[in-house]
């Protein structure tokens, strides 16, 4: 573990004492947070090189300052109608942890919309509805200002499916 | 003390491991009869810094092996023992059992102990078998202080004395300054028994000019009990470089006194510094000779020549004055600096690209690296079998990347085994074919476009076509009546299957590790193949081709609809239009392209990845023939667009392995493309089942 992540890590645990802070952004109507000190970076959409034989929500891969960094469209990750990319659309740029590894992958959302705190004892699970939506990688729902934020557990989220990794992979 | 000794502890083992390959490299170069007496203090040397190292870490069976070890180079050093041939083959054994020392030093395994002993058990008789080297610590020794106090023993290194021990100690005049104290040495050594010191004040300056901080007293310490000789050795650890050191068990000490007393003066003040000096420069030297550890081995660490350093330095200071000619430029820029400005940012080019190669030079590495360690192989490998075999080295200068340097070690040990096992006659078959007795293996290094090449060449009997055609045959690898029509290149690639060991084509002699399969898998691994040559009699070349670095690949850049893609070029064979005549359809699926007298089964990128091309119409595009894990195939692209060197990037970092594919790169428009792997195209197209086919047409 690097002297970042160690730090990374110790402010989390500083942050859950008094709340979290949570990134959040808007998707088909709906807000969604991540935690905040995954986000990397912020930046537009630039076309990506796309990766033969992957399923479509994976747009393909960037050169962000020389490290190849994957691209996830969440709107075709949770099997929403696909939108067509704009000036406005967002890659949020995330560190995602697997095990002791971490990955950088950029996700595609509609627009960025705010940074809330959030207690941890005020994040609601979310309620199971069996098979029809899978909400494994809903951390939890928080209510802010009368609205409902749906947190996001990235590290589920982008590590499953075709994105999993084998840890041997990983460890190269 | 709370000083993190594991990091002084890798550095130690890194260092005599370099040492133990000095000792190696000296030992075979040396004749029985005539040492010279600069190889043996070099031998000495290593051997000592070995020992004093190993006791500062504790490594006991080491520093106990190496005693005897460096008691006999000592006496051969002062000429009281003759370089046999014996002793030579010792020796080298010693060096093989250090090195395993250090290893399971390092990685905590088990080592054979019964062969340690055997070969102690052989030291400790040759040194008892000249009664004129007793004791030992009468002869002159290189940096006094730790010589003397480790020799005073060399008798009864294990044995605690009975009486206790005369300690002679003379600090030089900087010991206290290194935080050493006296009298808690004193203190500590009063508790090991009935201790008693007598202080020599000859060397005391008058009262005016004595400086507070120097130590000017020798001491004569007598220390009474049944104390272990390493209880007292223990306790002068720290300061052994920073005093003359003398223990001797009470009894023996009265006749020792005046011999030890007189010369340490002369050799340690001269010979203690040179031996501190030594590392640094003989560091640097022997990081030449450093050869590639065993397999599982791979160092993390680099030693980069002082002079590379510079290079780069002076580069950003480059670097560093053109970015502030250029930033002064920018604030106040007019239409008339505009030249200016374009002479500034093609200097800051220049600057890049040399700073670029710099910094990929530093992972460059003599392959003497790789080659040191066949000397020695060669001349075990040869007394065990039988034959004359003499080594010729050449192009060791050659650089080669560190990482491909330490993948190719075994492969190479391998080729190399195979020419002095299989490929060099017995003296007598060789005198009867009418060649010189001693049969020559030359290992040769040179570059040749973006590659290195490297040559394993022996002058044996040749490969044996007919029995390689035989075994293949029994394989099944080819029907009774295909053998005849075959070339020579096809029929040694049957060296190259699984299971085809050369030892059971070639020898009975088997059961030598990796097979040639796993050479040639390891070596397609690292983007290189290899060739075979050999005619019958004259003896057989195999030729590796590397790639000068596994960070960097000449890529051809392809076209196949919007998408670019890069193809390794050291896997394209050619390139052509293809006529429509000569596609055939295997079932209406699995296409073949008639090129000269060989099938080639075509691969439609565009299917294999997935995407929209030009034209699906084969003639509208261009076929790439490649060669990957020994198959070959033909890529339908859309455009060739160019090549370049690409740097590689890895997709597994921040994604995952995928198939077809073997990276990524950056496009000077910083768009990612992506390279293909052309062995996993190649299976993913066919599904493994049709080697076959490819190797035949290979």
């Amino acid at each position: 573990m690097d002297v970042a992540e160690q730090i990374a890590n110790g402010l989390d645990n500083d942050m859950e004492a008094d709340g979290n802070q949570f990134l959040t952004f808007l998707l088909a109507g709906e807000e969604y947070g991540v935690d905040i000190l995954r986000v990397q970076e912020i930046k537009g959409w630039n076309a990506a090189t796309p990766i033969p034989n992957t399923p479509d929500y994976i747009r393909g891969v960037i050169n962000l300052r020389g490290t190849i960094v994957p691209i996830v469209d969440l709107r075709r990750r949770f099997g929403l109608e696909p939108m067509e990319y704009g000036p406005m659309t967002v890659v949020i740029v995330l560190k995602v942890l697997h095990g002791d590894k971490s990955r950088v992958m950029g996700v595609v959302v509609d627009a960025v919309s705010d940074v809330y705190n959030v207690q941890e004892d005020a994040l609601k699970p979310a309620p199971d509805f069996g098979s029809v939506v899978n909400v494994d990688f809903v951390k939890g729902l928080a209510t802010v200002e009368e609205t409902m934020v749906i947190i996001l557990d990235i590290d589920h989220l982008l590590n499953s499916g075709e994105l999993a990794v084998m840890a041997g992979a990983l460890a190269e | 003390m709370s000083i993190d000794m594991e990091q002084f502890k890798t550095t130690f083992i890194e260092e005599s491991l370099e040492g133990l390959d000095i000792m190696e490299s000296v030992l075979l170069e040396m004749q029985p009869g005539e040492a010279e007496a600069d190889e043996v203090d070099n031998i000495f040397r290593a051997a000592h810094s070995i020992k004093g190292g190993s006791a500062t870490f504790g490594f006991q069976d080491i520093t106990q092996f190496t005693h005897v070890v460096e008691t006999l180079l000592d006496q051969v050093r002062s000429g009281q023992r003759a370089v046999t041939q014996e002793a030579i083959d010792l020796f080298l054994q010693s060096v093989d059992i250090v090195r395993d020392m250090l290893a399971s030093a390092q990685e905590g395994f088990d080592i054979d102990q019964a062969q340690v002993a055997a070969v102690q058990a052989g030291l400790e008789r040759m040194l008892n078998s000249t009664p004129a080297s007793e004791p030992a610590a009468a002869t002159p020794s290189d940096d006094g202080a730790t010589d003397e106090h480790e020799h005073g023993t060399s008798g009864e290194a294990a044995a605690p004395a009975g009486g206790g021990w005369a300690i002679t100690f003379k600090p030089f005049p900087d010991m206290l300054r290194s935080g050493n104290d006296v009298v808690r040495l004193f203190r500590e050594l009063a508790e090991l028994g009935e201790f008693r010191a007598e202080a020599d004040l000859s060397a005391m300056p008058a009262l005016v000019d004595m400086a507070p901080e120097e130590a000017c007293i020798s001491w004569q310490v007598t220390l009474r009990g049944e104390i272990p000789r390493e209880a007292v050795a223990e306790i002068f650890e720290w300061v052994d470089d920073e005093c003359e050191l003398t223990i001797h068990p009470l009894d023996e000490a009265a006749a020792l006194t005046p011999v030890t007393a007189a010369e340490p003066e002369t050799t340690a003040v001269a010979e203690a510094p040179v031996v501190q000096a030594a590392p640094p420069a003989a560091e640097r030297r022997s990081s030449e000779r450093r050869k590639s550890r065993s397999a599982g081995a791979e160092s993390s660490s680099i030693r980069v020549s002082i002079d590379k350093v510079d290079a780069l330095i002076n580069m950003v200071g480059e670097l560093v004055i053109t970015q502030s000619m250029l930033s002064q430029l920018g604030e106040d820029l007019t239409l008339d600096k505009v030249e200016r400005l374009k002479d500034g940012l093609s200097e800051l080019e220049r600057n890049t690209r040399e700073l670029q190669e710099n910094v990929m030079s530093i992972r460059m590495l003599p392959i003497s690296f790789a080659f040191n360690r066949f000397p020695r192989m060669a001349h075990d490998l040869s007394s065990k079998l039988g034959k004359q075999v003499e080594l010729k080295m050449s192009g060791e200068q050659t650089e080669l990347d560190k990482t491909v340097m330490e993948k190719i070690g075994d492969p190479l040990v391998h080729l190399v085994r195979n020419a002095i096992d299989h490929g060099i006659e017995a003296p007598e078959a060789r005198r009867a074919a009418g060649k010189a007795e001693t049969g020559t293996v030359h290992l040769n290094a040179y570059h040749q476009g973006g590659n290195i090449l490297i040559e394993i060449r022996d002058d044996g009997a040749g490969l044996d076509r007919e029995r390689i055609l035989a075994k293949a045959v029994e394989r099944g690898l080819i029907g009774a009546s295909e053998g005849a029509g075959l070339s020579d290149a096809a029929v040694y690639a049957f060296l190259f299957e699984p299971g085809f060991s050369t030892a059971a084509v070639v020898s009975d002699v088997s059961g030598r590790g990796v097979g040639m399969d796993v050479v040639k898998r390891n070596i397609t691994a690292l983007g290189g193949a290899i060739d075979v040559q050999s005619s019958p009699g004259e003896g057989s070349t195999f030729t590796i081709r590397l790639p000068l670095t596994l960070a960097i690949l000449d890529g051809q850049l392809v076209r196949v609809g919007e998408q670019t893609f890069i193809v390794p070029l050291v896997s394209i064979i050619e390139s052509l239009q293809m006529e429509q005549g000569r596609v055939n359809a295997i079932a209406g699926a699995a296409e073949l392209y008639k090129l000269r007298e060989d099938y080639l089964p075509i691969i439609r990128l565009y299917d294999a990845f997935d995407l929209r091309p030009d034209s699906t119409n084969l003639t509208d595009g261009l076929l790439v023939v490649v060669e990957g894990n020994g198959r070959q195939a033909g890529l339908l692209v859309d455009d060739l667009l160019g090549q370049q060197q690409v740097v590689i990037k890895s997709l597994e970092t921040n994604f995952k392995k995928v198939e077809g594919l073997s990276g990524a790169t950056i496009l000077g428009d910083g768009t990612v493309a992506l390279i293909v792997d052309i062995g996993g195209i190649i299976q993913l197209s066919q599904g493994g089942g049709q080697t076959r086919a490819g190797s035949a047409a290979a």
